[in-house]
């Protein structure tokens, strides 16, 4: 098992948005799924992030961090629903 | 930059000038991940190698067991700063797998099991530069270091040595693979740093 | 449910204190100026940096759930660990660290909440099970809690003492443990099972909210069960950090 949960996308989508992104719902491209990103399966390569559905396992994001930007890669969600 | 925890250190690590720029000498060998393990047992796997005109090439395990293997020491260098110099493999050569290969295309995309894809340039296949490896350190590749077999191919970021490969596609053009849509360089020349797009 | 508005600004925190709890696992207080609290169950992320500008960042769930600028982590040492063996063994009292947060705003626990809760947590995951314990007692909420607990042995458990004084008042506590037991014990060292959840966990059709925290195996095979025994599968919220 080398997966970690979406809780922990907390803090590095804080450098991005200005809500808690682990709350906000998101339907993966691939199967359907509408899930709250905190139940995502995320797998750390380094300081870089690849997150999956945890229904299909499909890419739903990816977070690259260069020494410059960062980089996140949305096209494996559908719709991202946030709560205000 | 952040204030400097006092005391830490983090994972060993030198910095070394025969190392390519920006690395750090491990003795580790971290795992990293982009999803989960594949187990594929060597009864089912298959290497395939499919040119543009839709001729699919197949070896199965047998098959490539078959082949002349060589022995690899070399080093390897991580996008993520890790490098583990004389590393020991056991493989079989894309030279030999490319020897009755018909392709005027230039490119390639590695496919493995689990989706995982990353291209490489045809000329960084061959010419004594990449293998089809099934050995570690004189033991069986693990599977979450890629075993059965990955590809392995030291002279470019690691990330380019796909693991649990399982077929390489003939390509007209450098169509990016899964990190190289998603932020990293499309070659990966450690030497020249080309971590990113 | 609102989304918290996270802080992405890096703090600089002082170690006040810390203190072993296990022989692999230690509490650290870090005075954090601007703090100002957080909600049970959430966590921060801790960044260290090397002289050489080396950096390393990891995710702590935070063991408490006050008001104030102190915040209370719990740490176990990972074998192949880079950031847990300096928290366990290096970091000292007058240190300063850097964090970011509180994060999360998905496992956790608030007093307003009425249902019954069941937490369930494996080795260093009871931290943020801690802080919902914590916050319970210190609302004086009437909900009714349970806590399954499974560890290796009895010196592994974190807390300790204050479990076993809010186990007379606050909370059901089932201690699990996997290698060895105490003396005297009646049931024989094993792994949580589903016999062990159906006889000390809040049932299904009591609607518990369900927090599982722990190693990613314990959580997967905990959660599995639960939902095996009838739990929807939203109501059992999990979490698992690498913490290396």
């Amino acid at each position: 098992m080398n997966h970690v949960d979406g809780n922990v996308l907390a803090g590095p989508l804080s450098e991005l948005f200005s809500v808690d992104m682990t709350l906000a719902t998101g339907r993966c491209v691939g199967c359907g799924d509408e899930s709250v990103l905190a139940r995502a399966m995320v797998y750390e390569s380094g300081t870089d992030l690849v997150v999956r559905c945890s229904h299909c396992d499909d890419v739903m994001m990816t977070l690259v961090h260069t020494p410059g930007d960062l980089r996140i890669e949305l096209r494996g969600i559908g719709m991202l629903k946030v709560p205000l | 930059m952040g204030i400097i925890s006092r005391g830490f250190s983090g994972r060993s690590r030198e910095q070394n000038p025969e190392l390519p720029p920006g690395q750090f000498l491990t003795e580790d060998f971290p795992v990293l991940s982009a999803g989960p393990t594949p187990r594929i047992d060597t009864d089912e796997w298959e290497f395939t190698i499919s040119t543009e005109d839709g001729t699919v090439h197949r070896w199965s395990w047998a098959d490539l067991m078959a082949l002349p293997v060589e022995e690899v020491a070399t080093d390897i260098h991580c996008v993520t700063r890790w490098s583990k110099l004389s590393t020991s493999w056991r493989g079989v050569s894309l030279d030999t797998l490319f020897a009755g290969i018909d392709t005027k295309y230039g490119y390639t995309m590695a496919h493995s099991y689990g989706g995982y894809t990353t291209n490489v340039p045809l000329a960084d296949l061959l010419g004594g530069k990449a293998w089809i490896a099934f050995e570690f350190d004189g033991q069986p590749l693990d599977p979450e270091h890629g075993g059965p077999a990955r590809l392995l191919i030291p002279h470019l970021y690691f990330w380019k040595s796909a693991k649990w490969v399982r077929g390489i596609q003939m390509h007209k053009g450098d169509d990016p693979g899964f990190w190289e849509q998603n932020g990293y360089n499309i070659y990966g020349d450690p030497w020249l740093e080309q971590r990113y797009s | 449910m609102t989304a918290l508005a996270p802080t992405s600004v890096w703090k600089v925190g002082v170690v006040a204190s810390v203190h072993t709890e296990t022989p692999t696992g230690r509490s650290i207080m870090i005075d954090v100026p601007g703090w100002g609290g957080n909600v049970a169950g959430q966590h921060l992320d801790l960044r260290l940096t090397a002289p050489d500008g080396y950096q390393a960042v990891r995710s702590y769930s935070i063991a408490s759930a006050s008001s104030g600028d102190r915040v209370e982590l719990a740490v176990d040492r990972l074998p192949d660990g880079e950031v847990s063996p300096y928290l366990v063994d290096e970091l000292q009292p007058g240190d300063e660290i850097e964090l970011r947060g509180p994060l999360g705003g998905w496992f956790v626990w608030r007093p307003e909440q009425t249902e019954p809760v069941q937490l369930i947590g494996g080795g260093s995951g009871i931290v943020p099970l801690m802080a919902m314990v914590r916050a319970h007692a210190a609302s004086g909420s009437t909900a009714r809690f349970r806590l399954l607990y499974s560890v290796r042995t009895p010196e592994d458990v974190f807390f300790k003492d204050e479990l076993m004084a809010f186990a007379s008042s606050e909370i059901e506590i089932t201690w699990v443990y996997t290698r060895a037991t105490p003396a005297g014990w009646a049931t024989p060292a094993g792994r949580v099972s589903r016999d062990i959840l159906t006889s000390s966990t809040i049932p299904a059709n009591e609607n518990p909210a369900v927090f599982v925290c722990g190693p990613t195996g314990f959580v997967e095979t905990v959660a599995d069960l639960l939902v095996e025994l009838g739990h929807p599968a939203a109501s059992v919220k999990t979490e698992r950090f690498g913490g290396k």
